[in-house]
This record gives structure tokens, sequence and C-alpha cells, in this order.
């Protein structure tokens, strides 16, 4: 019962990390209908750039700064490269992203070499929180969980409360009339990217010493930022976050208990053969549930577009 | 008009010719090992080592018999086996006569095959193969040849030492075994319960799980695992990042015990385990630099910091096969009559720099050598690593380790 408490709370950890990544990613795709492949690298970028401030400035201000120009950069990507690719159509778009991708990764490893960075926890956040049945609960997670939430109600402020917001929400569905009246569209387009990124950037600070920051880390998180956003539903923030906490607790669960397949398949009539060499499903008996833990939100994701391919709060394409 | 052409040309020639007959008699090695691609850093750190080693050991002596020094040749394998056969013929088609090899035991089981067969066949054109890492078993056992010398202790005889340090702990009675899935992992695992079970039965193997190599995001789940066990040690073949998320996770999340581990040092993981690996990791392996075993051992490795600031001589091993290699070709009188040089090698003693005797044992051409249980920590380190502050220091010695362990080969001699 203990260990259950302490799971959901390391799946929200893990949730709320992902969300903070899958919130821009699915702000970009909503405005733009840009899938940015580059979305991780620029949270590797946010990790990497605030190391290397907290080197000389300490932590905090690497997690003011790095955000920053992160978002900066992203914006001058979309500035100066998406814009100009946008008018050729979303397969050159798309190209374009996967490029940047591998782009950046092979500058990163150019920059900082393909070591792991010894990028760690501030001091001040270097303890234990509190236990559980002497499973303990650093610091850092409750940290991590309170920008993360801080992070969502502020988005979600912004973009249902203030004015900025409603130009954004009105642009995302009638861009010629908002331009019509008179609002820069390209410039808000612009500003969106640069957030997106910028979130994504968040995300890299507070999970780069953590979960390592080395020049894989975009790569270890890509593809699983992509699943989020599809099983939430494409463009809906709230389905983001709803995917990324189901993701987080269904990862962490499925590596916490031993389940086997034998005791299922047992459980259901099956007879374990003797001899499991010559066996028909010899992989499937000996198989357990923290093997096949990392595939379990592909197999969701497989299930949602099969019975609701828009997606847990996506709304049906018209 | 004619002439001088004519002269010109042939004095080119003639220099060219004594030229070449002047680089025939440096001893060339061939370095075949990543050099680009992913692990290109584990690869070029190596390089720098040999390049090091041959030159401070061997060439600034005179080299070997009348001045013969040795040179490095750098082959780039990318890490595939298929690449490295290909490097391998090159090399042997530029008449060097000497292989070295360590990153990866599929490069070296590849290696080993074709190197035998290519000596088989070519009686006077036969290489030796210096594998300085690659550690699995089976080289030195099923698929042991003559032309094979493994300088490394191998994954058993590192588990040996290993669970010999846990089994003299009277407080450990429970251990989780963790891993990556796949073969080396499986390896470790194996033999981390057989040795516990001959040497402790009483210890309890409360987990032994492996986990998917290079996808896990967060090793939190895990750890909780490994908490909730009651584990009083953990054992871990991981490497890479693999290693240090395992490692600071269960660290973080509430463990206090030793880890026991293979590669938790050097290219970046101890700068970032830092103060969190402080009283926790325990590592194994050859080569003592801390405290460093005698002055020239501190020599060497205050030269080579000079020269590579931001290297470390993480691979101690690669001092021992230059100093080896070197000692049998004199003793053999000749650096291309490789069976003499491996004759001289089989059964051979060597006093290594890092302290302690070494020998190659003839049965199977595995080193014999002094394997240390390493603690990583910032007190009392002279040579640190990642130029960190932290270092590992020997806490406890097996000397000799695994002298008299069975071995399945059938050594074929000439």
């Amino acid at each position: 019962m203990d260990l259950i408490l302490v799971n959901l709370i390391d799946g929200l950890v893990t949730g709320l990390l992902l969300f903070m990544l899958s919130a821009g990613l699915t702000l970009i795709f909503s405005m733009m209908g840009v899938l940015n492949f580059a979305h991780a690298s620029f949270y590797m970028l946010g990790a990497y750039f605030a190391y290397q401030i907290s080197l000389a400035m300490g932590f905090w201000m690497g997690l003011l700064l790095a955000p920053i120009i992160v978002g900066i950069m992203g914006a001058g990507v979309e500035r100066y490269g998406l814009r100009r690719v946008h008018q050729y159509g979303h397969v050159p778009e798309l190209i374009f992203t996967f490029g940047l991708a591998l782009l950046i990764e092979e500058l990163v490893q150019f920059i900082w070499g393909k070591n792991q960075m010894p990028y760690a926890i501030p001091e001040v956040l270097q303890f234990t929180a509190f236990s559980i049945a002497g499973n303990s609960i650093p610091a850092y997670k409750i940290f991590m969980i309170f920008i993360s939430i801080a992070i969502f109600i502020a988005l979600l402020y912004i973009l249902t409360r203030t004015r900025v917001g409603m130009i954004i929400q009105a642009a995302l569905s009638y861009p010629k009339t908002v331009e019509a009246l008179g609002h820069n569209v390209p410039l808000i387009f612009m500003g969106v990217f640069g957030v997106g990124t910028a979130l994504a950037g968040v995300a890299g600070v507070i999970a780069g010493p953590v979960l390592g920051t080395f020049p894989g880390m975009a790569f270890v998180l890509g593809s699983i930022v992509f699943v989020t956003i599809v099983i939430g539903g494409l463009g809906s923030l709230w389905g983001a976050l709803v995917a990324s906490l189901l993701i987080g607790w269904i990862t962490t669960f499925a590596a916490s208990y031993n389940i086997r397949f034998e005791d299922i398949l047992t459980g259901i009539g099956f007879i374990r053969p003797e001899n499991l060499d010559e066996a028909l499903l010899r992989d499937l008996w000996t198989l357990t549930m923290p093997q096949i833990g990392p595939i379990l939100p592909y197999i969701l994701m497989v299930l949602i577009l099969v019975f609701r391919p828009y997606g847990l709060f996506g709304k049906r394409d018209a | 008009m004619r002439n001088p052409i004519k002269l010109g040309l042939s004095a080119a020639l003639a220099m060219a010719v004594s030229a070449s007959a002047l680089f025939a008699e440096n001893v060339k090695i061939a370095f075949i090992d990543p050099l680009s691609g992913p692990f290109a850093a584990t690869g070029t750190n190596g390089l720098n080592q040999f390049r090091f080693a041959t030159d401070e050991l061997v060439n600034k002596d005179g080299g070997v018999l009348d001045g013969q020094m040795f040179e490095m040749v750098a082959f780039d394998n990318k890490i595939s086996p298929k690449e490295s056969l290909i490097q391998l013929q090159v090399a042997i088609d530029q008449g060097i006569r000497y292989i070295a090899q360590g990153n990866s035991s599929g490069v070296a089981n590849a290696l080993t095959d074709a190197i035998n067969k290519h000596n088989r066949r070519n009686p006077d054109d036969r290489v030796l193969f210096l594998n300085y890492a690659a550690v699995d078993p089976a080289l030195t056992n099923d698929k042991c040849n003559f032309w094979h010398f493994r300088f490394d202790a191998n994954a058993d005889i590192k588990m040996d030492a290993l669970t010999d340090s846990i089994a003299a702990n009277d407080d450990i009675k429970k251990v989780y075994i963790i891993g990556q899935d796949y073969s080396f992992g499986k390896a470790v695992a194996a033999a981390a319960t057989r040795f516990l079970g001959e040497k402790r039965p009483d210890i309890e193997i409360v987990g032994n799980e492996l986990h998917p190599i290079g996808k896990v995001k967060d090793f939190t789940p895990y750890s909780r695992k490994i908490v909730s066990s009651g584990a009083q040690a953990v054992i871990t073949g991981n490497w890479g990042a693999d290693m240090l998320g395992l490692g600071k996770s269960i660290i973080e999340n509430g463990y206090s015990g030793p880890i026991y581990t293979y590669y938790a040092a050097a290219d970046g993981i101890t700068a970032a385990f830092g103060e969190t690996g402080d009283g926790s990791l325990r590592l194994v392996g050859e080569g003592q630099l801390n405290p460093p075993s005698n002055d020239r051992a501190a020599a060497y490795v205050e030269a080579f910091k000079a020269k590579y600031p931001n290297g470390d001589v993480s691979q101690a091993r690669i001092a021992n096969v230059i100093e080896m290699l070197a000692k049998a070709i004199d003793e053999a009188g000749s650096a291309d009559d490789v069976v003499a040089v491996a004759n001289a090698l089989r059964g051979m003693e060597h006093e290594s720099i890092w302290g302690g005797t070494l020998m190659m044992r003839p049965q199977d051409h595995q080193l014999i050598q002094d394997v240390h249980i390493h603690a990583h920590t910032n007190e009392d380190v002279t040579f640190d690593y990642d130029n960190s502050g932290y270092g590992v220091k020997v806490i406890k010695t097996v000397e000799m380790a695994a002298l008299d362990s069975p071995t399945t080969c059938e050594m074929k001699t000439y």
C-alpha cells in the first residue's frame, strides 16, 4: 500500500515532466500544424545551457536564463527557418525539423563532447523531503512537481483569461480574420513557437540533474513526447496533461512490479510447457512486466488511434 | 638536360627506399577500435594511452632489440565486427604483426577467429592479437587460440574478486543484482549468482533482474524495488548512461549501502557522480592509481596528464601490454618471428608499473594479476578522473586473482 503511494508520486513527477515537453509541442502543432521533431532537442539544449550557466552563476540563474535563451533560439528558428520552409508545405517542414534535431545533437557533441555532464541538483534541495515506509522522496522531486504545476496554471490562465490568450486562440482557428483586425499573426506564431521551445527548455533544466545530461537525452525522450500528444489529442492542453500523467503512471507501475507473464498465462488456464526451449511461445512465458514497460505507452497509442483517432481530448477533424 | 633529371629521380628513389627501410625498423602495432561514432571518445582515449605508453615506456629508453621503435597505427573499426575484419586485412597487408583491440567482446570474437584462420593459412605472415579490454570469458576458454592474449581480467575473474569482497562483509545478508538486458548483463548476473552461492550460501539474492538497455528514462521504479527489498548490497555491470542513471537514482531515493560495479569511473561518470557516489560506489578493476603504487607510476600518470590534460589513465593495463610486448620481443630476439614472441609471452612474469606481479597464464593466455576493489572518493586521491577532484582509491586487493581458476581452453602450441 505504501509502495503504491510512492509510485503515485514518482509517476506524477515523470508525468509532469513529460507534460512540460508535450505542452509546448502540442501548442505549436495546434497553431502551425507542424510536428516539430526537434522539440526534444530544445529540451536537451535547455539542460546543457543550464549546466553551463550553473558553473558560473549557480543553478537558479540557469533555471531562469537557460529557458529564455532556448526560447529565443526557438523563435529564431521559426522566424528564419520554418517560416521560409512553410510555403512549400508540410513535408518540407517536417524534414526541416528532423534535420534540425540531428544538427543540434551533433552541435552539442561538438561543443560539450560525448561524455555525461556533471550537472547536479542544487545543494539547498539535496535532502530528503519525507519518507514513506523507508522510501525517501527527494526534495528535488517535490520542487519539480511545484514548478510543473505552476507552469500549467500559468499557461491555462494566459490562454483562457487574458487578451493575449484570446488572440492566440482566435489565431488558431481564424488567422485571416485576426490579421484583418490588425493583429500581427506571424509574430504571434513566432511567439508561440518561442514559448513552446522555452517550455521544453525548462523541462531540460530541471530534468538534466536527475535523468542525466548527455548527447542522447533528446533521443531517449523524443518519441514518447509524440506518443503523449497523440494520446491526449493533438492541440489540447488538457489532453497533454492527462496523457502525460497516464504515461508517467503506467511506466512507473509497470517497472515497479515484477509481474510475470507466466503467472498471467497460468492464471487464465494455460499450462506451462515442461521444456520451454521447444515451446511455441517460449519468449512469452519468460517475459516480465518491467521488460515490456517501456512499450506500454506505444500500445496505448495504437489502441487510442484505433478507437478514438482524435485522441482523448482532441476535437474531431472537420 | 636529361641526366640531371635522371640523377635527381634516382636520388629521390634511393632516398625513398632508404626512408622506407628506416621506417621498417619500427615495430608497428595496429590499434583497431572505434575512432568515430558514439564510442569514439572511449576509442580515442585508449589510442592516446597506447601512444603515450609506447613513447614513455619503450621509445624513450631506446626501443626494443637494437633500437627499433614502437609505433601505433590507428584503424577506425566504428565498433563493427565487419569493419574490424577489413581493417585487420589492411593492417596485415601493411606488414603489421601486432593487433591491439579492446572495445566490445563482439569485435574481439570476430578478430580472434579471423587471426587464427589467417595464421593457419599464412605461416610466413602471422600476427598476434593483444586484447586489452574485451572481457568475455569465452575468449580464453572455448574460443581460445595461441595467437590471442588477454591483458584485462575477464568478467568472471572480476566478479570473483567482487564477491570475495561481499563475502568478507558479514553485515551483508541480502544482495540485489540488476543489469542491462543483453549478453554481458546476463553473464554478470550468472557469475554473481554462482560465486555468491559458493562463497556465502547464506546470502539471499533478493532481486535479479534485467532492464532494457539504453531505454530506461528514469530508474526511480527500479530503485524503489531495491530499497523495499531490503538489499544491503547492489551488483551491476551497467555502463554509460545506464550506469549513471541507475546509480544516481538508487542513491537519491534512499539506498545507502555499497553498489558493486564494473564501469562506474572516468569518461564523465566520475565527475557526474561527484559527491553523490562517495561511500556508495565500489569498482572492481586492475591498476592502482590511488594511492600510487610507486614513484614510477606516479611520474607516468603525471606525464600523461601533462600531455593530455582532459584525458585520464583509465586503462592502466595498456602500460602492461606495451611493457610485456617489448620484453617478449627482446627475449625472442626478433619482432618479426611472432611465434617466438608469443612463446616468450606465454608464462611470462612481469613486475607491473602499477605494483604486483603479472603472469601470462600459458594454459589460456589470460593475464593473471592483482584485482582491486576501488572506492569512489575525494579523500587521499592523488590522481582524480575527469578533473573532478574525485577518483578511485584501492580499498581491497585480491593478489593474483583467480590464479588457478579452471579453464576449458585446449591450446594448440607452436
